[in-house]
């Protein structure tokens, strides 16, 4: 018991008789409070301090018995209290928070007659920041998975740029620049603002003029914030509209895959607060992810272009007219996601319209990107041997001669068709090798199967093969496939195969239309027959005489897909 | 500004006589002479070509040209907006750093035409535009998102039965931050299973993409990403997955119980029989698309466009009720399926009460 009875004045003595306690409550407890762990101040009617334990002076050093409420604590507290005295209350009602001398403290009241009020304070300090402590832990682990997410959703090096600095400066700063590795002297800059556009440019900057930038973006550790002068950072750092004086900043490094993959700024005007330790922690935290996306990305990006490089090679060629004579080809790999297959086609213009034009169609056996590769050299070969081409015969030899002698163990059939326009026909010189005979659509819509037939090439040790001859009147196609188009399964009862048959019909109706849209027309049929079902790799090229009124395409050459060609290529005549 | 330039209407008529003829040669020259004249290439394109494409389906449906010549017609369009193009000088006049843009077909589609369209009037605007054309598999154009980044992907469809295709590749454009701008007949005439879909947009037509980008469609929270479910939770019911999954047992066995209900289909040939397998399989898509977007009337306007198709050629629609009947009969177990086969059979009893337009009435 703390002993100032002596000051209390004599009408408020009454305050430890028997109304502070319920009736049922052992008198002995009324001296035990005073040992309670939590402060407890005694406050009567008019503000004046009664009593107050142990635990309520070492919250309040300065507080003594009669010493007046106000005086002794910080406001909110004895608002609290004159509320308590304005009305009719029941426990919890006048209960307040605030803090006392850097303490959170939550005051309970219990009044005990005569306006006396006992005040309960209960420390509520180490609550608050564990509170606090977890509330930013689960905002900065959402904002890092939604950061995450943002990053991963793109494998675009310029977009995940753009997301990585606007996310910084909606969630780490007021402005974000990320700087990339240079691109010979120039560094591509990414410049966010908070609430404001992003910008990219590539420029040379003087990256040594930001204190620990050169050191990021070779992979230093970070100079911390509190030694980078924020008067010291150059302009080209700070973004339009970027209003005020820098007052903060944070320089991080991106971590890549083992090298930088740039350093991100994160800058403060002078008006807000500081950057904390903590902050520049999680900076450390968003900038990991982000290097990981940004290498991820161009990773990609590296290897996307090597593979279109190298694909650019294998990928089937834009067929338009050649000499007077219409050519289309229509392809589909084995697997919808790939471009390429172990089906193959070229046309391999004459050198003028005297000269005859090659055309080639063939499968490799198997599928995927190792047939794709076979179908490259055999592409090549044939290409080596255009000046033979007279005598198909003697093509066919060398090529089954080289796919003998290589590592390659796979064989292929294919057919081959040279083709001269005279006059207003096509002479074709048909030989297929192994390979599905060609069909031919004539003008009154029978179709006939070129009688040209042999071996497949890599596989024997000599190869015998029918060469025939035959002529394409205006409006006439001869059309080359591989077995991927009739085989294809599926039909609206789902087992069927498309079969030659189908083929027949649906190339029957297409006398005297134009070779794209044969090929078309085919593709069609056999796509919309396939449904969602597996596949082989599917190839057409269609040999057309143009019907009279069609446009001719002249001086075009056989393209690589992918574009349309250059001016001058497709000239109406 | 001549008196003698010729309407829009007029070239329109002029180059559907050359195209049905298959007379490329005329139609591409009919378009340059305009062009010369002081025709603006964007009215050939949307009031001269795209009308004429439209006649070629119109037609098609009503049998008044064949299949060949609709092709043909199709490619020699084609050629013309080829050639169009070829001439306009190197880069577009439009305004500058207008951005980039993406423009598919749904994986599947084959008719690219109207895209082609889309990007060519996109193109005269200032728009960079990559065109992937017809059958664009979802991840060759996830792909090409990658690599190209643009500011949006305008996704054109023209068959419904599409639809699910479509919604995995909007979905999968969206979660790499590229917002969707859907178009074509495929999404609905007022674009309704584009919302469905959640297309951040939906245009009707070239124009309409045109001011939609000049709007700008801002960027879809890559990191929200959704799944089917999320946007059809009436998927949970099993019945889309159900219906599309056993359709080819849904064919067959509706082909044999429509045999044995009318014993004449019997003596069909092999290749009317496949027809009717074909018409019972298209039955079956629609409604599995119908289940899979929950709409009836995706179901109800195939039924009464395929009854007169078949009108036009004189092959009687009551095959037609019986399958929805027989379809019925094997999908009792599923709720929503049978409300829309009875739905179907409705719509079907409404519109043979209808006047079929003749072969002479003009379109």
């Amino acid at each position: 018991m703390v002993g100032c009875a002596r000051r209390v004045p004599p009408f408020v003595s009454v305050s430890r008789g028997s109304s502070a306690r319920p009736p049922d409550v052992d008198p002995r407890v009324g001296a035990t409070w005073t040992e309670a762990p939590c402060p407890v101040l005694v406050v009567d009617r008019y503000g004046g301090l009664v009593r107050i334990n142990g635990a309520a002076r070492a919250l309040l050093p300065d507080a003594e018995c009669g010493d007046r409420l106000h005086e002794r604590v910080p406001s909110w507290l004895w608002g609290a209290h004159q509320r308590m005295g304005e009305g009719p209350h029941d426990g919890s009602l006048g209960t307040a928070t605030g803090r006392i001398n850097g303490r959170f403290v939550e005051a309970h009241p219990t009044p005990v007659g005569e306006g006396e009020v006992v005040w309960w304070l209960i420390d509520e300090t180490d609550r608050r920041l564990a509170e606090t402590a977890l509330s930013n832990a689960r905002l900065r682990s959402e904002i890092l998975s939604e950061v995450s997410s943002a990053l991963l959703s793109t494998l675009n090096v310029p977009r995940c740029t753009e997301v990585a600095a606007s996310m910084a400066a909606e969630h780490l700063a007021e402005a974000a620049v990320l700087v990339a590795p240079p691109q010979g002297r120039r560094h591509p800059l990414t410049y966010a603002r908070r609430g404001g556009p992003v910008t990219q440019v590539t420029r040379q900057v003087d990256v040594s003029g930001v204190p620990g930038l050169a050191e990021a973006l070779q992979g230093f550790p970070p100079v911390p914030a509190r030694w980078i002068d924020p008067g010291a950072i150059p302009d080209w750092v700070i973004p339009d509209g970027f209003s005020g004086a820098v007052g903060s900043v944070i320089v991080t490094p991106l971590p890549g895959h083992g090298v930088p993959a740039g350093a991100l700024i994160l800058l403060r005007s002078s008006t807000e607060q500081v950057f904390t330790e903590g902050e520049e922690v999680f900076a450390r935290l968003f900038a990991a992810r982000a290097g990981a996306a940004l290498s991820a990305a161009r990773l990609y990006t590296e290897q996307a272009t090597v593979t279109a490089t190298l694909m650019q090679e294998l990928l089937p060629p834009r067929l338009t007219g050649v000499h007077g004579v219409e050519y289309a080809g229509g392809y589909r790999a084995a697997k919808d996601h790939e471009r390429v297959g172990g089906d193959f086609y070229d046309v391999h213009p004459g050198a003028d319209p005297s000269q005859e034009t090659l055309v080639v169609l063939g499968d490799v056996a198997g599928k995927g990107l190792d047939a794709a590769v076979l179908t490259g050299k055999i592409r090549n070969t044939l290409h080596a041997l255009l000046p033979l081409a007279g005598n198909h015969q003697r093509v066919l030899d060398l090529l089954n001669g080289a796919l003998l002698t290589s590592r390659h163990t796979r064989f292929a059939t294919l057919v081959l068709a040279s083709v001269r326009r005279r006059g207003g026909q096509v002479r074709l010189r048909l030989t297929s090798a192994g390979h599905l005979p060609p069909l031919i659509t004539r003008a009154d819509g029978t179709v006939e199967e070129v009688a040209t037939q042999g071996t497949l090439v890599g596989a024997l040790p000599t190869v015998k093969a029918r060469t025939v001859e035959t002529v394409l009147s205006p409006g006439e196609t001869c059309l080359l496939y591989t077995d991927g188009i009739t085989e294809a399964r599926g039909g609206p009862l789902g087992d069927e195969l498309f079969g030659e048959h189908r083929l027949r019909r649906a190339f029957g109706e297409s006398a005297g239309i134009p070779a794209e849209a044969v090929v078309e027309r085919v593709q069609m049929l056999v796509s919309g027959w396939l449904g969602t079902g597996r596949h082989d790799d599917m190839a057409a090229v269609a040999i057309s005489a143009p019907a009279t009124g069609a446009l001719t395409l002249v001086g075009g050459h056989a393209e690589a897909g992918g574009h349309t060609g250059g001016p001058g290529s497709r000239r109406i005549t | 500004m001549t008196v003698a330039r010729p309407s829009a209407a007029g070239l329109a008529d002029r180059l559907w006589q050359a195209v049905v003829q298959g007379d490329e040669r005329s139609a591409a020259g009919l378009l340059h002479d305009a062009l010369a004249d002081g025709t603006d290439e964007e009215t050939l394109l949307l009031e001269v070509i795209a009308p004429v494409q439209e006649k070629v389906g119109v037609e098609w449906a009503a049998d008044r040209i064949t299949v060949a010549q609709e092709h043909a017609a199709t490619a020699i369009n084609e050629r013309v907006v080829a050639s169009l193009a070829h001439r306009r000088p190197g880069r577009p006049t439009g305004a500058p750093g207008r951005g980039r843009v993406t423009v598919s077909c749904v994986d599947g589609e084959w008719h690219a035409f109207p895209a082609r369209l889309v990007a060519e009037v996109l193109t005269l605007h200032g728009w960079r535009v990559d065109f992937l054309g017809a059958q664009t598999p979802t991840p060759h154009l996830v792909a090409h998102l990658h690599h190209t980044g643009p500011d949006a992907v305008l996704l054109s469809g023209s068959i419904p039965t599409h639809l699910p295709t479509a919604h995995a590749a909007i979905t999968a454009c969206q979660a790499v931050g590229v917002p969707v701008l859907a178009g074509g007949r495929a999404f609905g005439p007022d674009g309704r299973y584009a919302r469905t879909l959640r297309a951040d947009r939906w245009a009707a037509d070239a124009r309409g993409a045109v001011s939609a980008l000049d709007a700008g469609l801002g960027r879809p929270d890559a990191s929200a990403t959704r799944q089917q479910l999320d946007d059809l939770p009436h998927l949970a019911d099993q019945e889309y997955t159900m219906v599309a999954q056993s359709r080819a047992q849904l064919v067959k066995q509706t082909l044999v119980d429509l045999e044995n209900r009318f014993p004449a289909l019997r003596s069909y040939s092999d290749f009317q029989r496949e027809r009717t397998a074909e018409d019972i399989a298209h039955i079956v898509d629609f409604l599995a698309t119908a289940l899979y977007v929950d709409d009836a009337e995706l179901f109800t306007s195939f039924l009464t466009w395929t009854a007169d198709i078949l009108g036009a050629r004189h092959v009687p629609a009551h095959s037609l009720v019986a399958s929805l009947d027989l379809l019925s009969g094997q999908l009792r177990d599923f709720p929503r399926a049978g409300k829309l086969l009875h739905e179907g059979v409705a719509a079907l009893g409404e519109h043979s009460d209808r006047p079929v337009p003749g072969p002479d009435s003009h379109v």
